[in-house]
This record gives structure tokens, C-alpha cells and sequence, in this order.
């Protein structure tokens, strides 16, 4: 288990213990974190579980492959920490990181 | 008690179908702070699960089962759910506000949600009941289907739609050999346009997959109860280890007809989700809804309608303002191919391409016979479709040579769009 803080939009704090292995948008949706949608399941299609990546896990959580990128570019309120949380496999590395929810997934 | 024998159940809603479009009705009432009590009726043997990836990721062995499940199976009980698989629903009855089961138990409701799904047709012909034809729609489907699915064995798909294909590409990535029959002459005919449709068809092709059109099959032919062959019209006979019919679905929607809840194509809701009947919503694949980006009605089989259907059922049960309403969208995974598509095609008169097919990233564009935007395909191209899904139902005119130019700054004319 890996403790990862999810801040909504207006501030409110949610600390999950998630599963070494899934995403960060799976224990996202497993633990009823408002914010993110995630329609696609994690197909990476839908880019409704955009979040913005706590600064000095931005190296941790890896690179953003292409596809990831060019649906990133096109999603509202971009920032250079985006990332699609079903693109994020949770490991022991990231324990304590917080990911912030943008205003809106769309 | 046994849990079987008849008793008299009661929840203030009552979910029936466990699928997406339930599961997610059951989710969302306690994340919206819903204290009363919830009953969630499946017939199946498994929680909520998704199920796009059945005919994708799942059937090629990338994903795990648990991964399907929407909610892990615990939630249901921490969130004081009751969650009853394994049991159907028989019969509704608007009057004393119960559900009837198959079993034989009954159900009081306060509010009852309808999210019966939708059942794969099969073809009417000799053999159907044959050990290896089937259909994919559950995973108890994908269950019997994925033991049969090595490599040297041969498949034959019968209906080239998303499900069909799909299928098609799985099992040709896990080295089956692999024939595609469709009696339309040409793949995606139902959902798409030629375009599209013809780059599908080469893509299985160079694949290797044999893909027939204009084929008509006449039976199912076999030896002790096993498929060994699919018998065309012609009397040939291509061997066949399993035979898997995607040739579509059928709303459920015979439990609310016959509790006199008006159905047409689907069991028809408002804007809320709601049916005919005040305290029965209908929501996902068996209902039919106002489609308000195209003002009309339809059904629509897909995961954005499950979902969103969901939402609205909830949030008038509960009484929160109405979410907003999205662009319809669907995708499809083939190979390495990602299909995107927002909005819907129906009606079109130009499909402008964009792109470069040989590339295979692309999209085609489809605008109404006022040049007015209606639907995109984008096939690798996430800008395309994502500009699109903020265009649907906005009344944008595009004008096809701009949007056929490469050279056109797609995200400042979505923009531009918009703002005009």
C-alpha cells in the first residue's frame, strides 16, 4: 500500500492507502475521490482523470508517452505537471505524493 | 432463512442490472450524500465490472479480473449497498411499487432504476447451440471464449462490427487464424462511413485476417456437439474452432413494457432519465433518451451513456442540479489503431478527411449539408477528437477545405469556432 493525497479543486484533502500495481486514477475511483472522472476506464480515450503532479514526484512518476501527451495538449487548464492519473502506476516511490484536480475534467 | 425462500425485501432504490450504468447509479447516490437505503439486483455472478475491455485488453490476458471490477467487491458492503447477484428481475409493478424476482422474492421500492443492459442477438441458424459459437457480452462470455483462444486455432467472426473487430484483431495479435464475415459490403456499416470503413478493412486484411463481405452463412456444422465449421450460402465451408456472432443488440427493455412503462426504441426517458411512470428511472443501454446536442431521441450502447444516464438518475433522486451534459463519444481499440469518436455521424453529407492515412493518424470530419459540424472519427489523433467533443452541439460551421488543410491550426479553429 501507497498513501497518495488527492486535493480537489476547492482544497479538500482525501489520503488513500492504494494498491502497488494499479493506477493512480483506479485508487482514485476505488476510494470515491471526487474530481476525477476517468469515463474510459484507464483506456487512456477520455481524458477525464487529468491532475496536476505534486513538483518533486514529477520525475518519479516517469514520462508521459505519446499518446498521453497529445491528449494532454488539448485538455483544459494544461500545466507542465499534467498528467492523465490513468497513466500512473502506483509504487512505493510515490508514497506521499499529492496530485491536484484541475477546476473541471474536459 | 435461506436467501432464496420468498420474503419481503425493501430499499427506498432499487437498482436492477448490475452493470456499468447500475453500479455506477449505486456509487454515485452515496457520493452524493444519499443516506437511504440502496438494493442493487445483478444477474450476473461478478460486481460491476467494465466491460469494454472484454473484447480488448481482458480477452488478450493484459488485464485482471479485478481490474473489470468498477468499485472493489468490498465497497458494496462498507457502503451499506446491498448488493444481490446472481438474481434477476422478473417483473415490476408500478402500482404496489414492487419488483419481482426470478427466484420468486419481492421487492418494495421507493424509486426503482432500470439498468437491465442490452442481450447480443444470435443468428437463427442450424447449430447455434453448438460447444463454440457464442456471443461477447459478459464475461462469463470472455470466460469460455479465452481457454479456446491460442494460437494455430481458428476463429470465425460473424458481423463486423466494434465487437466483431475487435475480437478479430485480439485474437489475431494472439495468433489464431482469423475470417471476418459480414453480410453488409463493407465493415462498420452501422456505426460509421465508407471511409472509415474501407481503412478498416485493410488494416485487417494486412493483418492477415480474411475479411468477407457480402457473406451469408447458412449454418453452424459440427461432430459431438462441437463446432467444426460455419457453412456459407454457397455450401463452402470454412473450419472453425470457435465462432463468435457479433451482429449486435437488443435493448432489455421487456420488463417495463410489460409493467406498462412506455418503451419505443428503448424504454423511453426524459431529460432526468425518468420514464413514463414518476418513480421509475431507466438508464444505459435499455433506455432511450433525448439526445440534447441533436434534439431527438435515441439510444445509445455506450460506456459516456452508462455513465452519464447514471449521474442523471441520481442527481433528480436526490435532488442536485443535473450534471452537464456531454457530447456522446465512443472509442474502439484495434491493433495499434485508437478510434475516438464524439458526436454522432447520422444525417452527414460531407466527410471531410484530415490527416494522413498512410500514417494511419487521421480523422474524418463529418458536417451536415450546412456545412455545420456533426461528428468526428480520429483514428490515432486525440487533438481531432478532443476539438471535436467541444464542437458537438454547438452549431459550428466549418468550412471542408480549411478543415482539410494540414497545414489549419485545428485547436485555434475549435477555438474560433466557439467563439463565433
Amino acid at each position: 500500500m501507497t498513501k497518495i493525497i488527492y486535493v480537489e479543486y476547492d482544497g479538500t484533502e482525501h489520503e488513500v492507502d492504494a494498491k502497488n500495481g494499479i493506477s493512480v486514477m483506479e485508487a482514485a475511483i476505488a476510494n470515491d475521490v471526487p474530481g476525477i472522472d476517468a469515463d474510459c476506464g484507464g483506456a487512456c480515450a477520455c481524458a477525464t482523470c487529468h491532475v496536476y503532479v505534486q513538483d518533486d514526484f514529477m520525475a518519479k512518476v516517469g514520462e508521459a508517452n505519446d499518446m498521453e501527451k497529445s491528449m494532454l495538449d488539448f485538455a483544459d487548464g494544461v500545466e507542465a505537471n499534467s498528467r492523465l492519473s490513468c497513466q500512473i502506476t502506483v509504487n512505493d516511490e510515490l508514497s506521499g505524493m499529492r496530485v491536484k484536480m484541475p477546476e473541471s475534467q474536459g | 432463512m435461506s436467501p432464496n425462500m420468498t420474503s419481503k425485501d425493501a430499499a427506498d432504490v432499487v437498482i436492477i442490472g448490475a452493470g456499468q450504468a447500475g453500479g455506477t447509479a449505486a456509487s454515485t447516490l452515496r457520493m452524493f450524500g444519499f443516506e437511504g437505503s440502496i438494493m442493487l439486483v445483478g444477474e450476473e455472478a461478478d460486481p460491476p465490472y467494465q466491460r469494454p475491455p472484454l473484447s480488448k485488453a481482458y480477452l488478450k490476458g493484459e488485464m485482471d479480473r479485478e481490474r473489470l471490477y468498477i468499485k472493489p467487491a468490498e465497497y458494496y458492503a462498507e457502503h451499506d449497498i446491498v448488493l444481490k447477484l446472481g438474481e434477476a428481475a422478473q417483473a415490476i409493478d408500478t402500482d404496489a411499487k414492487t419488483v419481482t424476482l426470478v427466484s420468486g422474492g419481492t421487492i418494495s421500492y421507493g424509486k426503482l432504476i432500470i439498468a437491465t443492459g442490452s442481450r447480443a442477438r444470435m443468428v437463427p441458424v442450424l447449430g447455434a447451440d453448438l460447444e463454440g459459437v457464442q456471443v461477447l457480452r459478459t464475461l462469463a462470455d470472455v470466460d469460455l471464449l479465452k481457454p479456446r483462444v491460442e494460437e494455430g486455432k481458428s476463429l470465425v467472426v460473424i458481423g463486423a462490427g466494434y465487437i466483431g473487430l475487435e475480437a478479430a484483431a485480439a485474437a489475431r495479435q494472439l495468433g489464431l487464424e482469423v475470417t471476418v464475415l459480414e453480410a453488409a459490403d463493407r465493415v462498420l456499416g452501422r456505426v460509421t462511413s465508407p471511409e472509415i470503413s474501407k481503412f478498416y478493412q485493410n488494416e485487417h486484411a494486412a493483418q492477415g485476417v480474411d475479411v468477407r463481405l457480402n457473406a451469408r452463412m447458412s449454418e453452424f456444422v459440427g461432430g459431438d456437439g462441437k463446432l467444426t465449421g460455419v457453412k456459407m450460402d454457397d455450401g463452402s465451408v470454412i473450419p472453425a474452432d470457435i465462432a463468435l456472432v457479433g451482429i449486435g443488440i437488443l435493448p432489455n427493455q421487456e420488463i417495463a413494457s410489460d409493467a406498462g412503462i412506455v418503451c419505443e426504441n428503448g424504454i423511453k426517458t426524459d431529460e432526468n432519465a425518468c420514464t413514463s411512470d414518476k418513480d421509475v428511472y431507466a438508464i444505459g443501454d435499455c433506455a432511450g433518451r433525448p439526445l440534447a446536442h441533436y434534439g431527438r431521441d435515441g439510444r445509445l450502447e455506450s460506456v459516456h451513456n452508462a455513465l452519464e444516464q447514471a449521474k442523471l438518475a441520481v442527481a433528480a433522486i436526490v435532488g442536485k442540479p443535473q450534471p452537464k451534459l456531454e457530447a456522446p463519444w465512443f472509442w474502439s481499440d484495434q491493433y495499434d489503431l485508437k478510434l475516438q469518436t464524439a458526436g454522432l455521424l447520422t444525417g452527414y453529407m460531407q466527410a471531410v478527411v484530415r490527416g494522413d492515412t498512410e500514417a494511419r493518424k487521421f480523422a474524418v470530419w463529418y458536417l451536415d449539408e450546412n456545412g455545420v459540424f456533426l461528428a468526428v472519427d480520429a483514428i490515432n489523433s486525440p487533438p481531432d477528437f478532443l476539438c471535436g467533443k467541444k464542437l458537438v452541439g454547438q452549431g459550428a460551421k466549418l468550412d471542408a477545405s480549411v478543415l482539410r488543410d494540414p497545414d489549419t491550426d485545428i485547436k485555434q479553429l475549435t477555438k474560433d469556432a466557439l467563439a463565433g
